[in-house]
């Protein structure tokens, strides 16, 4: 009897004690898809984020928790999940969604319950709407801008357009034709095809009856070798230009000889490994290179997971600046991080080197992209 | 818009139509024979798809452990029925039918998977080894309810293409694949204008395929019964056609069909776990199209769908899914116009 009561006073200890360092918790709600049709993108999301708990997962004396919901590719399921993990879970940052209107969706609720956001796509959003969000993927007229100048210095005056039906290729067009303006290029379509779309037949031939001296794509992962394959099919010779958000194995094997030569913008983490060795994000990359083959016992080789892992680092290098005694789960807390978000200065990461102000969600230069060529399966450095 | 081009959009809609005319047939088959509108079907299209994209890998596809799975379900159900109704003589020939059968092109895709074997083999293999699935499924699922309304058979078969689709996602993983040419010959007509030997291959195989279901329903016993079933169960009934033998049949036979069309679009569309669902979507439009009962009727409606699909894809792109499903209204008024309610009548009698 003696003996059970220490034993219950002394589990009692254990718990308050356990209790207290959990009330130290940071704890960071990660909403991606693992299910539906973006999940091609969301589960190497997913993994980069497995990764990069592995990497390090306390900073400052706080324990980082992680905390992952799936959205089901749905925009209304991302936006339950996020009021989920703000009201339920009380966390103190929210990284997500994989789809872009998904991560729209847990924007809004990010700015309406004050809750820092780190974006792992690339999201529209401006002004104050933005006051609690970053993201660490490249704006999309930085990536596009970099495909134009090469479309330039090739000699390409027209080039047609075909890109998903959604806001990715919204995104995608207006990148384009803002910086094609600009260097006097003109795009002669704006075709558009759905995610789950078995054939593009019918836009393919409009776009090569244009007549157009190159093409470019707005699509993404493996529905976006689609139009690859449809040129391939009606003989299209020209030059072909996509984005970053094909650059993925899965594209490669299913786009197979169809996108020889095909030349897109990346995040420099894809080609990590080609990059000079003074290359600022070259040193954490191959670092997270090598977490990840710890953790997966696979290879990266897409640039989604990377994203994941930027903001992870993102999260980690605020956290450590935030100076306010305001414990982690509190409202103080969640203002005094966001501040120190919004304060990151030359943070080297996987996909470039971050600069966080107040006023915009990019974070990114020109460090952060470069030209890469699919040549017979593997993507090759092009020299700028 | 010149000759060219729509020459071209004209043969894309035909193969597409190919596809959906199969896949209408199946539909119709089911729904006719046991009021279900059989939304797995596109999900059975795609294993066997994906399943053949494995081989082409060089992996053993998932496939054999979902087939094994169902068997063992369907074995329980089955013994389990006749152990309620005593029937103690009957268990070993169910063990041999329902845990026998299923388990053959297991066996033989195990036998093979992984070792480099010729791709026409590896078609065979991919297209039996989901003929099973529809059968077990029924009986595990929807032989139990056989009698209940149309709505709830409809329910419950949407419920079963949501769990095929989830297990699609966690057997394939999201990527999609695409499989080898089946052919890689081309016709030319005329100047410049091509025709792919698959495209060719798809619209043949449609014919061929329709031709034989026409001449199992008019010519043997089996499609005989098919039909009086699907005229009237009860009537069948009463002439001795067991209504769980046909239906059994019916789905064996959408099953196969099933198979037969993923291994057909797979060279030439990128099928993921979740593609076979618009299509089954399409095919669906098509059968509406037939009424639901009417084979010849299913197949105009078909190559219909497909033919304003290719060339609603050259039109707008983006528009062009609202375009096919919204041939849906003017064929569903003009269809309430023409026939005469007799459908509630129906369903009265069978209960």
């Amino acid at each position: 009897m003696k003996f059970m009561r220490s034993l219950l006073a002394s589990s009692a200890v254990a718990l308050t004690l356990v209790g207290g360092v959990q009330a130290g918790e940071i704890k960071v709600g990660f909403i991606t898809s693992m299910s539906g049709p973006v999940s091609s993108i969301g589960i190497p999301y997913a993994k980069g984020m497995q990764a990069a708990t592995a990497y390090k997962a306390e900073v400052a004396g706080h324990k980082v928790r992680l905390i992952q919901l799936d959205d089901a590719s749905d925009p209304s399921t991302a936006a339950r999940n996020a009021r989920k993990l703000v009201e339920e879970e009380k966390v103190d940052l929210l990284i997500g969604s994989a789809g872009v209107p998904s991560a729209m969706a847990v924007a809004a609720v990010a700015r309406e319950s004050k809750t820092p956001m780190v974006g792992i796509s690339p999201l529209n959003i401006t002004g104050d709407d933005g006051a609690w969000i970053v993201t660490t993927a490249q704006p999309v007229p930085l990536m596009v801008s970099a495909v134009v100048d090469s479309m330039k210095k090739a000699g390409v005056k027209t080039v047609a357009y075909i890109g998903f039906s959604d806001s990715w290729g919204d995104l995608v067009y207006d990148g384009l034709t803002k910086s094609a303006d600009a260097a006097g290029i003109k795009v002669v379509t704006n075709e558009r095809y759905a995610r789950a779309d078995s054939s593009v037949a019918g836009q393919v031939l409009k776009m090569v009856a244009a007549r157009p001296d190159a093409v470019i794509t707005g699509g993404s992962g493996t529905p976006g070798a689609l139009p690859y394959l449809a040129l391939a099919e009606r003989g299209f010779k020209g030059p072909i230009y996509g984005t970053h958000a094909l650059i993925n194995p899965d594209f490669v094997r299913v786009a197979g000889p169809s996108a020889q030569g095909l030349l897109a913008p990346t995040g420099p983490i894809i080609v990590a490994d080609q990059l000079p060795a003074n290359y600022p994000t070259r040193k954490i990359s191959m670092d997270f290179r090598s977490v990840y083959q710890r953790v997966h016992n696979a290879p990266t080789t897409d640039g989604f997971s990377a994203y994941a892992f930027d903001a992870w680092l993102v999260m980690l290098d605020a956290a450590s600046r935030v100076t306010s005694k305001a414990e982690p789960g509190s409202a103080a807390y969640r203002a005094a991080l966001k501040d120190a978000i919004f304060a990151t200065k030359e943070l080297a990461g996987t996909h470039g080197v971050f600069n966080f102000k107040p006023g915009s969600i990019y974070g990114m230069d020109e460090r952060s992209r470069v030209i890469v060529k699919l040549d017979k399966g593997v993507w090759t450095l092009q020299q700028p | 818009m010149n000759w060219d081009i729509a020459l071209i959009l004209g043969i894309d809609g035909l193969a597409s139509g190919a596809v959906y005319l199969l896949a209408g047939l199946g539909l119709v088959l089911v729904f006719s024979v046991t009021r279900v509108v059989f939304v797995p079907f596109g999900d059975i299209a795609a294993f066997s798809a994906l399943t053949l994209a494995a081989f082409e890998m060089g992996r053993t596809p998932p496939t054999i452990g979902l087939v094994l799975v169902l068997t063992v379900l369907a074995v329980l159900t089955e013994v389990g029925s006749l152990v309620r109704q005593r029937e103690w003589a009957r268990v070993p020939r169910a063990l041999l039918l329902w845990g026998g059968a299923p388990l053959l092109p297991c066996l033989l895709a195990w036998g093979v998977g992984g070792t480099s074997m010729s791709p026409a083999l590896q078609i065979v293999v991919s297209v039996l080894l989901v003929v099973p699935v529809a059968p077990l499924l029924a009986r595990v699922v929807l032989q139990p309810i056989a009698n209940a309304s149309a709505l709830v058979l409809l329910m419950v078969s949407l419920a079963l293409h949501f769990l095929l689709s989830g297990l699609g996602l966690m057997f394939f993983g999201p990527e999609g694949s695409r499989t080898q040419s089946l052919t890689n010959a081309s016709f030319t007509l005329g100047a410049g204008f091509n025709v792919s030997g698959q495209v060719a291959l798809m619209v043949a195989c449609a014919l061929v395929l329709s031709g034989l279901f026409f001449l199992m329903f008019e010519r043997t016993l089996m499609g005989k019964a098919l039909r009086a079933t699907a005229v009237n169960r009860v009537g069948a009934r009463l002439v001795g056609i067991r209504p769980a033998r046909t239906a059994l049949l019916a789905y064996g036979a959408s099953s196969l069909l099933a198979g037969f069309i993923g291994v057909l679009i797979a060279p030439v569309t990128t099928m993921y776990y979740d593609s076979g669902f618009i299509i089954g979507l399409k095919a669906f439009v098509a059968a509406i199209i037939g009424g639901l009962v009417s084979y010849p009727m299913t197949a105009v409606g078909a190559l219909a769908v497909g033919i304003v699909e290719s060339f609603a894809s050259f039109w707008s792109g983006a528009l062009k899914d609202v375009i096919v499903f919204s041939l849906l209204i003017p064929v569903l008024l003009l269809r309430s116009y023409l026939t005469y309610h007799s459908e509630e009548d129906e369903e009265e009698l069978d209960q």
